[in-house]
C-alpha cells in the first residue's frame, strides 16, 4: 500500500529497514538470550542520524515528526522490538522536552539526543502507580534554587543506559493531580541510582530498571514548564508517543508474518507446501489484512499529531489498541503456522509472540486506552 | 590530509555474463553498485579524514550513470566527486584506465594519499591501482589490511600476504590498495544522503584532463581480448578403494602416468 511518504520519509524508512535487516536481524537472538543492551546497534543508529528524525532542525535533528519516529520504530521492531526500544524509549523521554521544554532546555538537551550521543528515558510508573498514575509518591521539594527528589520509579525503559531522564514527581501533595511537576534529571546527578535489571518475558534486549531518588538535588532550571504541569505534560507526552507503540506493534506483526509466509511457502507436508492449504492461506490473509489496517490507523494518528491537531488522544489510543491487539494475534498465529518449529527458541517466531505482549500493556494498558477512546467519543457526542 | 579514492561501478552480481560476440560484460538488466572492495577504500579514506582533517575526493571513470556511485560515496562521507566520462574512454583496458585516472588526479593536484580497492569484482585484474601509481611515479603498497601509523610524510601499513602480513613503511604521497580486512564500511547517514542528493559531481572529459589521445580508450589499450570463456568445471577426483597396499600401488602407477605425460 502506498502511504504517500515524502522523499525524506522514504529515505528514513529505507535506511531503517536496511539497518534492521543487515545489522539487527543477525544479532536479535543474541541480545534476546543475553539480555544485554545493544550499544553497537545504538552507535549505528546514531551514525545514521535516525535518532534525530523527529527533532527540529534548529536542534540538530532532521525536522520530521511523530510520523518519522513511527517509520523508524516500525522498521527496527520488524527485526527486534527490544532493540527498537533504545530508539523509541529515547523518543518518549524527549517528547516532554520537545512539547513543553524552554528554549534553553531544548538547546541544552535535544542536540545530543538528536545525534544519539545521549539516550533518554521517561519516568512516571511506580510500584503503586501504574494505570492510576495519579497516585505517584515520588516527591520534589523546592529548596533554594533546587528541587530535592525522593522516591522510586519502577519498570523504566532505558534506565541505567540513558543519560537524560524526564521525571514526574509531586511538588504539592495537597493539589492532587495538579500538584505534579516534570523535571529533567541527568544521569550523573548525585542521589540518583538504578535498581537491578528486570528479567522480562519479551523485549529482553531493552533495559528495564528502577530509578531511585534519594535526596537527589535537581537544579530548578530543570523544571519543565512550571509547577503543577506534570500530569498535563505526561498525558500529552503519551498522546504523542502512543503511535510509536502502535508502530512498534506493527513492526512486530510484520516481522512475524514475514517469517510465517516464508515458512508456509517452503514447508512441505502431504507432498505440497503448506501455503497451498486454504486453512493456512486464510490465516495468512487475515494476518496481512489486519497488519495493513493497523499500519494505516497508526500513520493516520501520527499524521494527525504532526498536522498540529489540538488533541489526538482518541486517535492515538485507537492506534495503540488496534495495533497491539493485532501484533499479539498475528504473532500467536505465526507460531501456529510454524507449528512445533514455531515453539522452539531456535526459530525467531516465538520471540515475536513474547515481544508482542508488552505492547498491550505499557504506555497505558489497552483497557486504559479504551477508557480514553470512550471518554473522548462521549465528550465529542455531547458537543454535537 | 587530502585523500583521493578511486572507485568503479560494477554489476551487482557474482554471476557476470559476457557477450560472446564483443567479449565485453553484459550490463543490461543488472543493477550497478560500487565495487565492494572500493567500499573499503571509501571507508578508510573517510576515517582518515575524520581523524586528521582534510578532504576526501572520489573519482571514477565510466558512463554518465556512474554518477550514482559517486553520489553514494558522498552519502558515506566523501567531500567531493569527479566523474570522468567521454566516449573516447570507451574500451579502455587497465593500462588506459590507470593512465586516464592518473591524468585526472594530476589535474586535481595536491594529494597525500590515493586509496583503491584491491580489485574490481567484475574484471578481477587488480591492475588499475598499481597502474595509477606507475603513471604518477609514486610508491604503492597493495593488499593493505591496516594502516598502523600515518604522518604528514610517511605511512606504516600492514600488507597482507598468503602466510601473514608484511609491515611496510612508505613515504607520502603514495597509493594503497586495500583488502576487506581493513575495516567495516559504515551505512550512509540521512544527512549524507541528503547531501548526496543535492551534490553536483565535477564532470571531466578527455579534453578537460588533457589526456593523450593515443593513451586512452580502445586505441590506447595494449591489451587485446582474443577470447573470453568459462573454464570447464573441474571433474571430480577418483577415489581409490581397497587395502592399503593395493591403494598405494595404484596411486604410484597413476602418478607415474602423470609424470610421463
Amino acid at each position: 500500500m502506498d502511504y504517500l511518504l515524502t522523499e525524506q520519509q522514504v529515505m528514513i524508512r529505507d535506511l531503517a529497514a536496511k539497518i534492521a535487516d543487515e545489522k539487527i536481524k543477525p544479532v536479535a537472538a543474541h541480545y534476546d538470550e543475553t539480555e544485554e543492551f545493544a550499544w553497537p546497534i545504538m552507535k549505528i543508529l546514531a551514525d545514521s542520524d535516525l535518532f534525530g528524525v523527529y527533532i527540529p532542525e534548529q536542534y540538530g535533528g532532521l525536522g520530521g515528526g511523530i510520523m518519522d519516529m513511527c517509520l523508524v520504530t516500525e522498521e527496527l521492531s520488524r527485526a527486534c522490538a527490544g532493540i527498537a526500544l533504545g530508539f523509541a524509549g529515547t523518543g518518549l523521554g524527549a517528547i516532554p522536552i520537545l512539547l513543553y521544554g524552554s528554549e534553553e532546555q531544548k538547546k541544552r538537551f535535544l542536540p545530543d539526543i538528536a545525534k544519539g550521543k545521549r539516550l533518554a528515558a521517561f519516568c512516571i510508573t511506580e510500584a503503586e502507580a501504574g494505570s492510576d498514575a495519579g497516585s505517584i509518591k515520588t516527591s520534589a521539594k523546592k529548596q533554594g534554587n533546587s528541587y530535592i527528589l525522593n522516591g522510586t520509579k519502577q519498570w523504566i525503559t532505558n534506565a541505567g543506559e540513558a543519560e537524560v531522564y524526564t521525571v514526574i514527581a509531586i511538588t504539592d501533595k495537597a493539589k492532587g493531580a495538579r500538584g505534579a511537576s516534570a523535571f529533567i534529571v541527568e544521569k550523573e546527578t548525585k542521589g540518583m541510582d538504578f535498581g537491578k535489571k528486570e528479567k522480562k518475558l519479551g523485549i529482553r534486549a531493552s533495559a528495564t530498571r528502577e530509578v531511585i531518588f534519594t535526596d537527589c538535588e535537581v537544579p530548578a532550571e530543570n523544571l519543565i514548564s512550571k509547577e503543577g504541569m506534570g500530569f498535563i505534560i505526561a498525558l500529552k507526552t503519551f498522546d504523542n508517543s502512543r503511535p510509536g507503540v502502535a508502530a512498534q506493534a506493527v513492526g512486530i506483526a510484520q516481522g512475524a508474518l514475514d517469517h510465517a509466509l516464508e515458512y508456509a511457502r517452503t514447508r512441505v507436508q502431504f507432498g505440497q507446501p503448506i501455503s497451498s492449504f486454504q486453512a493456512v492461506q486464510h490465516m495468512l490473509a487475515d494476518m496481512g489484512t489486519q497488519i495493513e489496517a493497523a499500519r494505516a490507523l497508526t500513520y493516520a494518528a501520527a499524521r494527525m499529531i504532526d498536522s498540529g491537531a489540538k488533541s489526538a488522544a482518541k486517535e492515538s489510543a485507537m492506534a495503540k489498541v488496534f495495533a497491539s491487539d493485532t501484533a499479539m494475534k498475528v504473532a500467536v498465529d505465526a507460531v501456529q503456522i510454524l507449528g512445533g518449529y514455531g515453539y522452539m527458541r531456535e526459530y525467531p517466531v516465538e520471540k515475536y509472540m513474547r515481544d508482542a505482549k508488552i505492547t498491550q500493556i505499557y504506555e497505558g494498558t489497552n483497557q486504559i486506552q479504551r477508557n480514553i477512546i470512550a471518554a473522548n467519543m462521549i465528550k465529542e457526542s455531547i458537543k454535537k | 590530509m587530502n585523500i583521493i579514492v578511486c572507485i568503479k561501478q560494477v554489476p551487482n552480481t557474482t554471476d557476470v555474463r559476457i557477450d560472446p560476440v564483443t567479449n565485453t560484460l553484459i550490463r543490461e538488466g543488472v543493477e550497478s553498485v560500487i565495487n565492494p572492495f572500493d567500499a573499503y577504500a571509501i571507508e578508510e579514506g573517510v576515517r582518515l579524514k575524520e581523524r586528521f582533517g582534510g578532504k576526501v575526493t572520489v573519482i571514477t571513470m565510466g558512463p554518465p550513470q556512474a554518477e550514482t556511485a559517486l553520489r553514494e560515496a558522498i552519502s558515506l562521507g566523501v567531500d567531493e566527486a569527479v566523474l570522468l566520462s567521454d566516449r573516447k574512454f570507451a574500451g579502455s583496458d587497465t593500462w588506459a584506465t590507470s593512465y586516464t585516472l592518473s591524468a585526472a588526479i594530476r589535474k586535481i593536484g595536491a594529494f597525500d594519499l590515493i586509496i583503491c580497492g584491491k580489485q574490481a569484482s567484475d574484471g578481477d585484474t587488480a591492475q588499475v591501482g598499481p597502474g595509477i601509481s606507475a603513471h604518477l611515479d609514486i610508491p604503492q603498497v597493495t593488499y593493505v589490511k591496516k594502516i598502523e601509523d600515518i604522518s604528514a610524510n610517511a605511512a606504516r601499513v600492514e600488507r597482507m600476504t598468503e602466510e601473514g602480513y608484511d609491515i611496510v613503511e612508505t613515504p607520502l604521497p603514495c597509493l594503497l590498495t586495500v583488502v576487506k580486512e581493513i575495516n567495516t564500511p559504515r551505512l550512509p547517514s540521512i544527512k549524507g544522503m541528503m547531501r548526496a542528493k543535492s551534490a553536483k559531481p565535477v564532470k571531466w572529459t578527455a579534453c578537460d584532463i588533457e589526456a593523450d589521445a593515443g593513451s586512452m580508450g580502445l586505441d590506447g589499450s595494449p591489451t587485446r581480448v582474443i577470447k573470453i570463456f568459462t573454464p570447464a568445471p573441474r571433474k571430480g577426483g577418483e577415489i581409490l578403494k581397497g587395502g592399503t597396499e593395493y591403494v598405494s600401488k595404484e596411486l604410484v602407477e597413476l602418478l607415474k602416468d602423470i609424470v610421463i605425460h
